[in-house]
């Protein structure tokens, strides 16, 4: 079973906080006291969804081992605004090597803890979709297969935001990007290719896979302080919608995250050694132009030169993952 | 100092990157004024009580709301409650029930007996108030407890006014309306019964008043001509009521035919009714969305056995029979006459057709302006003669229980200032929080709790009240559904959604802080507040 919805206490639990809930119900990031890991003054973008990704899912690892925590991070956005040269917004030990090794430094890290007998010190991982499944990817896998004892997050924006918003194996199909076809008659990434790191994650068997989104924060917390309570090799997918490369507005970050989820195209779920033990499920179904027409990667799809077939092909998407991970409670979903 | 190896500068902060300076915009924090809020006439702050009600602070949550309205109880019950016809929550799934809400923290504050807080200071000045109905009672009890000395003078044998001699028992119970009048009494007012003002400059005089607050009311039925032979009984329907509350009830018999399409109409209908009559008939001029009584009230009352005549005017009264005329509508949306006549049995005939106001306390008092038999009064309730103060059926508004303790208020604040030698500033409005402005993702889908309704029977042949009330538990439950609009509820959603940690949450009841040194003005907090209570404006440049 995943996180428990309180449904009703005016806004339940669907707020950060709640003055109605009972303190031990209430969330880390509405504690005055939050550890506030990657703090103000990072240089990212106006309503960047990963360093509001970032804080929701460190701030939770660092609740959960009480501040016993250290971070690996890969080269990407996360990195860049938030550590240039002699500055950091880290507010805990953190070491960035190269853009694809995270995984490897971070299982140094465990090893080393571990022969130091410090064992009340977690690990963290963390990169972007880049760093994930593409450049660090043979890394990642080796950290499953070896079941380091690292939690490995990446924050997931769906392409290189950091250099100028290239394709990685994480753009979904007919996003524009600077390398899948900015301009044409048929601009945007291709069906059919990309990864789906999640499901491959499951596939090494691993004590725990999950994704969140930025829009759903007690579901993101309930997840990381989860896995921060398992040993071993641990993946989470964050879900963090990015204004620059997908030409959204800045304040519109966590709708778009929202409207991924509730369309079906990101679905949120957990699994445990390979397999699915819970579905975070849509709430009020939306179809997928409602989540694409926001977005100026999406913008040939509709217009004078409309696409859709190519939508289509979209909500086909969506479908699946509703069907594939049951994302619809049978008889429409009620709150109460 | 000696750095590591290759090390040269010492390692830094972030917080030295002030990046409020990439602003255009910034966000900043407001009240807007909720929907409810602005729609009631007894100028309640409605979403101020239903926070405290939240929490289950019932106390606190009826006195904030007894800052405006010292009758809740009878407000929860005899209202029309205009706050739930504009309540946003109406456009999600159905509105808040603050009215019931409202009648179960009145009702909770006569079983445990909460009392008003006594004034602070005492002024010396006396101001009298004429009628002890809502208009008067609410103007009492602010006047006292701004710390004046008030008297009410009222001619009837009882107070309440209207509540009592109008409002039927099934909607009102009279237990309700006395504790609620006795807990204003204990504030110190005086209240003399059958005690007529004929003339208000010498009653003023006589007892040393240094401003007066007129509150009589409108309760001399309007008549009409109906041709009528003599042993057809044709009473008016104040009358009917009002006899009510005496040892004699009217004698109507057993088809009673009532004549006007309001809510008085309705009451004497449904009143008939239970007072045994096997048919009470409405007979209205006009069609039923015409009708200027409230559609639930037609419905109970249909639901009672009521029936009524659309479009139809008495022509004549006979022995035992009425003839009415049919209409139509003409273009205008006006009755005209078709010529088509019709019969029905009626043993009595009750005109409900509005009432009248008598001014005879007023006749000779320089500076009055009286028009279309109600006293003219300015935007601060004063008429036009100085210190005599004006307010409920008596002057120009809709005459509802509401309005007039609405004026009460508005009086009281006015003549404490006038007293003083001030002129009352009202609080300039907020703006209006509307539906766009809230993101109702964050909010819960539930419907509206239903209250209890009496059993048929009952409601056909005794005066019980028809209408039950909720219980803690739903009670709670719908003060939760209150989307709060544009009013901060500490949802923590701007300190948590912010990726530039620039709230401060300043804890408990104190909302939160922008650090505008390092808000990029992303507007995410806007887009994620709940309840609206944030805006963005431009940076000046």
């Amino acid at each position: 079973m995943g996180f428990q919805t309180v449904k009703f206490y005016q806004t339940g639990t669907f707020t950060v906080g709640n003055r109605l809930l009972a303190p031990d119900e209430r969330s880390v990031q509405a504690d005055e006291n939050r550890s506030n890991s990657i703090n103000s003054g990072h240089r990212a973008c106006q309503g960047c969804g990963e360093a509001l990704g970032a804080r929701y899912a460190i701030d939770a690892a660092m609740a959960e081992s009480n501040g016993q925590l250290i971070a690996a991070n890969a080269t990407g956005c996360l990195e860049v605004f938030s550590t240039p040269y002699p500055e950091s917004s880290w507010q805990l030990p953190w070491i960035h090597s190269l853009f694809g090794n995270a995984p490897a430094v971070a299982t140094g890290i465990a090893a080393a803890m571990k022969v130091k007998g410090r064992h009340e010190v977690r690990v963290v991982a963390q990169g972007g979709d880049g760093g994930t499944t593409d450049i660090g990817f043979g890394c990642l896998s080796g950290m499953f297969e070896r079941n380091d004892d690292v939690l490995y997050i990446c924050y997931d924006n769906e392409a290189y935001m950091n250099t100028g918003v290239q394709r990685s194996s994480a753009t979904p199909p007919a996003a524009r990007t600077a390398t899948t076809m900015p301009v044409g008659s048929e601009p945007g990434n291709v069906f059919g290719q990309g990864k789906n790191v999640p499901e491959i994650a499951m596939a090494h068997n691993i004590p725990y896979v999950a994704t969140a989104t930025v829009a759903d924060l007690r579901d993101l917390e309930y997840k990381v302080r989860k896995a921060m309570r398992l040993h071993g090799a641990r993946y989470i997918q964050i879900f963090v919608p990015c204004p620059l490369g997908w030409g959204t507005a800045s304040h519109d970050t966590i709708r778009m995250a929202r409207l991924a989820k509730e369309t079906g195209m990101f679905p949120v779920f957990e699994a445990e050694h390979g397999e699915v033990t819970g579905v975070v499920k849509i709430r009020h179904k939306v179809a997928i132009e409602e989540y694409l027409k926001p977005q100026k990667r999406f913008a040939h799809l509709f217009g004078k030169h409309a696409h859709p077939e190519t939508i289509a092909r979209l909500q086909a998407i969506a479908d699946r993952n509703i069907r594939k991970y049951g994302l619809l409670d049978e008889g429409g979903n009620q709150d109460v | 100092m000696s750095k590591p190896f290759a090390i040269t500068l010492k390692p830094g902060t972030s917080l030295a990157n002030l990046t409020g300076t990439w602003r255009s915009e910034r966000p900043v924090y407001l009240d807007r004024l909720p929907p409810c809020n602005n729609a009631c006439p007894a100028g309640e702050n409605i979403q101020g009580w239903l926070f405290h009600a939240e929490s289950g602070d019932y106390e606190q949550a009826w006195r904030v709301l007894t800052e405006s309205n010292p009758m809740p109880a009878v407000m929860g019950r005899v209202c029309y409650h205009p706050c739930e016809n504009s309540c946003n929550r109406a456009q999600l799934d159905s509105a808040v029930g603050i009215n019931s809400v409202e009648r179960f923290l009145g009702d909770e504050a006569i079983k445990l007996g909460w009392k008003f807080a006594a004034p602070a200071t005492t002024s010396g000045k006396k101001v009298l108030v004429v009628g002890a109905g809502p208009s008067g009672l609410s103007a009492a009890y602010h006047l006292a407890r701004l710390g004046h000395q008030v008297e009410i003078q009222e001619a009837g044998p009882l107070s309440g006014g209207m509540m009592r001699f109008g409002i039927p028992k099934y909607r009102l119970p009279r237990e309700v309306l006395d504790a609620e009048v006795q807990r204003i009494l204990d504030l110190g007012v005086t209240l003399k019964l059958n005690t007529k003002v004929a003339r208000i400059e010498q009653s003023m005089k006589e007892g040393n008043f240094d401003a007066a607050f007129l509150a009589v009311g409108a309760h001399i039925g309007k008549r009409t001509f109906i041709p009528a032979g003599d042993a057809t009984k044709i009473v008016d329907a104040v009358s009917v009521l009002r006899s009510m509350e005496g040892e004699d009830k009217p004698m109507l018999g057993r088809r009673v035919v009532i004549y006007g399409g309001g809510n008085t109409a309705i009451d004497v209908a449904r009143t008939a009714k239970r007072l045994g009559a096997t048919e009470a008939i409405i007979v209205y001029r006009r069609t039923r969305d015409k009708m200027p009584a409230h559609d639930f009230e037609v419905e109970e009352a249909l639901q009672e056995g009521v029936m009524i005549k659309w479009l139809s005017t008495i022509k004549q009264a006979g022995e035992g029979e009425i003839t009415v005329e049919k209409m139509q509508l003409d273009d205008k949306g006006y009755p005209q006459p078709t010529g088509e006549y019709e019969t029905l049995a009626a043993d009595s005939v009750v005109l409900a057709l509005g009432q009248d106001v008598d001014l005879s306390l007023l006749e000779g008092v320089p500076g009055l302006e009286l028009k279309d038999g109600t006293v003219q009064v300015s935007s601060n309730m004063m008429t036009g003669h100085p210190g005599i103060f004006a307010g409920g059926d008596m002057v120009p508004s809709e005459r509802t229980v509401t309005v007039a303790i609405g004026h009460g208020k508005k009086a009281a604040r006015n003549i404490d200032a006038w007293l003083r030698g001030t002129v009352h500033q009202a609080e300039a409005k907020h703006e209006l929080a509307e539906f766009q402005n809230l993101n109702t993702w964050y909010y819960s889908d539930a419907h509206q709790t239903v209250r209890p309704m009496l059993d048929i029977i009952r409601r056909q042949t005794s005066f019980d009240e028809v209408q039950g009330g909720l219980d803690e538990t739903n009670a709670l439950f719908e003060a939760r559904r209150c989307l709060s609009c544009g009013n901060c509820f500490e949802c923590d959603n701007c300190y948590g959604v912010c990726p530039d940690n620039a709230v401060i949450k300043l804890g408990p009841g104190k909302r939160f802080e922008f650090k505008y040194d390092y808000c990029k003005g992303c507007g995410l907090c806007v887009a994620e507040c709940p309840c609206g209570a944030i805006k963005m404006v431009a940076e000046e440049t």
